[in-house]
């Protein structure tokens, strides 16, 4: 039987999500057996135009050119996961989906008519069908290769989607919210990590994305309540996934000012929970 | 007349994507652009109106390969800025953290990136088939970096354990523990790396450039020190932008950058060259061994200085995780109260110097970001080098020399993310 073709294609992104794979060690060499790496730039100089089985694409679209690669990749592949924050939200660089993109290039570059960009960074979802879509900034490799294993045995791959305090409360951390009144996203932020930021004494700031059910309204009045005013609650709605719907339209009710707040805003204290 | 004209449409195993066009005309090289045109994504612009503990967070993402240094050189701007000093403790736990990125993206390079171009494969997984115990010894020196990243920040990418000023949390003794036992038993590894990349098959050549690096006192340097320059420029990292400058040039997303007008080299070559005194002993014995003589000016050594630095890593590794078990478990950060002001921050990333400076409101958000990654340094530097490098090969078809000039782009490692991109290689002989 012939081994099945995979690629993975990079967009705007970091490489992170693609590093995750690159690191896989001995698994990356048992991965390479089972299947055909037909395309996959960072790793190979064999560069097979397609058609391929599976493609990964990793990063946020965000010029004209990259609308038009990733219908070329949707075209000539049967499988497309979308791997990471940026491909399933936009990614943290889809911050300046909230300002002027003009005012971006200006800012940056003194001859900003060389740059192609598109006003806003997308997910790949918002210009074609994704199959699968794997969470995370990066997402974790024991989800990628659970992923991998199961298209390639043809099961379909089904993601946890409880949030981090769940996973949070089984490690047996200290809740860092309760006991530091830290603003930690871990209520509404979507499983998968192995609640890092917790077992490493610090508050979650929900690069797993939102998780479905989440009260997030509920959460920025417990951090309103805890000193931070509802521009602090936007920021902390607008890092990684500011573009993924739930915390979009969540940070933009917060910018009209607390939501059903039964608390009064209190004045910032700055450094305060982190001095 | 002759015109010759070569295309690759995508440079393969670099980090991000970029372009290589080269035309030739009459035996001369009448144009050769690296072209680096990834989208860019306008960090600098968002982090505007940040707060100041949440940029290591978001530098970090700048690059995935290598995370760490972009949130150390943030923190240590952040610091300059407000005036916070690091205990010696904590400075150990960066330069040790610091350690886990440098061993993880060396050996990545080295393996996955370059060493198939001295053997001939398109990739390491087809090296692996006839070099198997060199690949996977390459990737267990990998796995162990990517732990020791982990220790402090649970994962190796996007790592979420630092902070300005230290770290959220101080590592336990068992995990130092087992750590440095891991650490011991990768000493010869480490050591036959370094004589397995000196027996390369290297294409003798000469690249002469101002090599620039960081300078300390004492160590080799990793996230301490001035910037030092083989011209005799040593300057404090503060007056960076008063010798040298980044500029747009319109082939590039990314933007070069000068020494006083002129081009210069960043990156594990010119670090080792500057600092062939800081050297530890065990590592200064082995690199006799090779019988290669640094300092060298042939970029391909920079495969070399890879393995050197790896091993450097881990002897200084082994030497702090093992101080740690002798002190009460530190204070893992310490307090940083934010002010109006600016401040600088420059490590030594794996491929090279990073340098980042913020300036402040009084309530701690930034006004004004400064990011000037490696690659971009490098990349006037690289361009030079690849247009000696047609010259001296235009006797090779069409084929070597493209693959020649890719494994010329491959010595520096660069990071195209960092400066965000898109490697075509296209040579127009024009005939
Ligand atoms: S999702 Fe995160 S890790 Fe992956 S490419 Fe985007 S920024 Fe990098
Ligand atoms: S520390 Fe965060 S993730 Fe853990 S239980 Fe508390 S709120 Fe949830
Ligand atoms: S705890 Fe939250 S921010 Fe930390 S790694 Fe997990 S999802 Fe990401």
């Amino acid at each position: 039987m012939e081994k099945p073709k995979i690629s993975v294609h990079k967009f705007s992104s970091c490489d992170g999500c693609q590093v995750q794979i690159l690191s896989l060690e001995e698994e990356l060499l048992q991965l390479a057996d089972r299947v055909d790496i037909a395309f996959f730039a960072e790793a190979t100089s064999r560069m097979n135009p397609g058609p391929y089985d599976v493609s990964f694409v990793e990063g946020s679209v965000s010029t004209p050119h990259e609308i038009e690669r990733i219908q070329h990749v949707r075209d000539i592949s049967k499988v497309v996961v979308s791997i990471g924050a940026c491909g399933q939200s936009g990614g943290l660089q889809a911050l300046r989906n909230w300002g002027d993109l003009t005012y971006y290039l200006n800012d940056f570059y003194t001859e900003p008519e060389h740059i192609d960009a598109l006003p806003q960074s997308t997910a790949f979802h918002d210009h074609i069908d994704v199959d699968w879509e794997v969470p995370g900034c990066p997402p974790d490799q024991g989800q990628l290769k659970y992923v991998i294993n199961s298209l390639l045995s043809g099961a379909k791959p089904n993601l946890p989607s409880e949030a981090v305090c769940l996973q949070c409360k089984r490690d047996g951390n200290v809740c860092v919210l309760v006991s530091q009144e830290q603003p930690c996203m871990g209520p509404i932020t979507r499983t998968g990590c192995g609640a890092l930021c917790p077992h490493q004494e610090r508050d979650c700031y929900g690069c797993f994305g939102p998780q479905g059910g989440g009260n997030i309204d509920a959460l920025g009045r417990r951090f309103n309540g805890a000193g931070l005013t509802p521009t602090d609650v936007v920021s902390r709605l607008r890092l990684i996934y500011s573009w993924a719907e739930p915390f979009r339209e969540a940070s933009r009710r917060w910018e009209q000012g607390a939501q059903g707040a039964p608390l009064p805003p209190q004045p910032h204290k700055h450094g305060g929970m982190r001095s | 007349m002759s015109e010759r004209k070569i295309e690759v449409p995508v440079l393969a195993r670099v980090e991000g994507e970029g372009a290589l066009h080269v035309k030739i005309r009459d035996g001369q090289v009448e144009d050769l652009r690296l072209r680096i045109f990834e989208p860019p994504r306008f960090f600098e612009t968002f982090l505007q109106q940040r707060d100041w503990w949440e940029i290591p967070d978001i530098t970090s993402r700048i690059c995935g390969i290598c995370p760490v240094a972009y949130q150390l050189s943030s923190s240590q701007a952040i610091e300059a800025a407000f005036g916070a000093v690091l205990t010696p403790e904590i400075r150990a736990l960066r330069r040790l953290y610091y350690c886990g990125e440098w061993i993880e993206s060396h050996a990545l390079h080295i393996h996955l990136l370059a060493a198939p171009d001295f053997f001939g494969f398109p990739d390491a997984m087809s090296l692996a088939k006839s070099h198997p115990a060199e690949v996977r010894r390459g990737l267990h020196l990998q796995g162990l970096g990517n732990d020791l990243v982990k220790m402090f920040g649970g994962r190796a990418v996007n790592p979420v354990g630092a902070r300005p000023g230290g770290f959220y949390r101080a590592p336990s003794y068992s995990e130092v523990r087992a750590m440095l036992e891991r650490f011991r038993a990768a000493q010869d590894d480490a050591a036959e790396l370094i004589a397995w990349t000196a027996k390369f098959n290297f294409p003798d050549i000469q690249r002469d450039a101002p090599r620039v690096s960081l300078r300390h006192h004492s160590e080799y340097p990793m996230a301490q020190g001035n910037i030092l320059a083989s011209t005799g420029l040593e300057i404090d990292v503060a007056d960076f932008e008063h010798h040298y400058r980044e500029f747009q040039v319109p082939h590039s997303t990314a933007l070069h950058a000068h020494l006083d007008g002129k081009p210069y080299w960043v990156g594990p070559l010119p670090r080792l060259n500057n600092n062939l005194d800081r050297l530890p002993d065990a590592t200064a014995h082995l690199l006799e061994k090779t019988g290669i003589r640094f300092p060298s000016n042939n970029p391909f050594h920079s495969a070399v200085a890879r393995a050197v630095e790896i091993h450097i890593a881990i002897e200084e590794a082994i030497r702090i995780l093992a101080a740690y078990l002798k002190q009460p478990l530190p204070k893992p950060y310490v307090n940083i109260v934010p002010k109006e002001g600016e401040g600088a921050g420059c490590t030594e990333a794996p491929r090279g110097l990073l340098w980042h400076r913020y300036r402040f409101n009084a309530e701690g958000k930034v006004v004004k970001a400064v990011i000037t990654p490696p690659t971009s340094q490098n990349q006037a530097h690289m361009e030079n080098d690849l247009r000696q490098s047609v010259l001296e090969s235009l006797d090779l078809d069409d084929g070597a020399l493209q693959a020649h000039l890719e494994a010329g782009v491959r010595n520096y490692d660069p990071c195209i993310s960092c400066s965000t991109h898109f490697l075509k290689t296209t040579i127009d002989r024009g005939d």
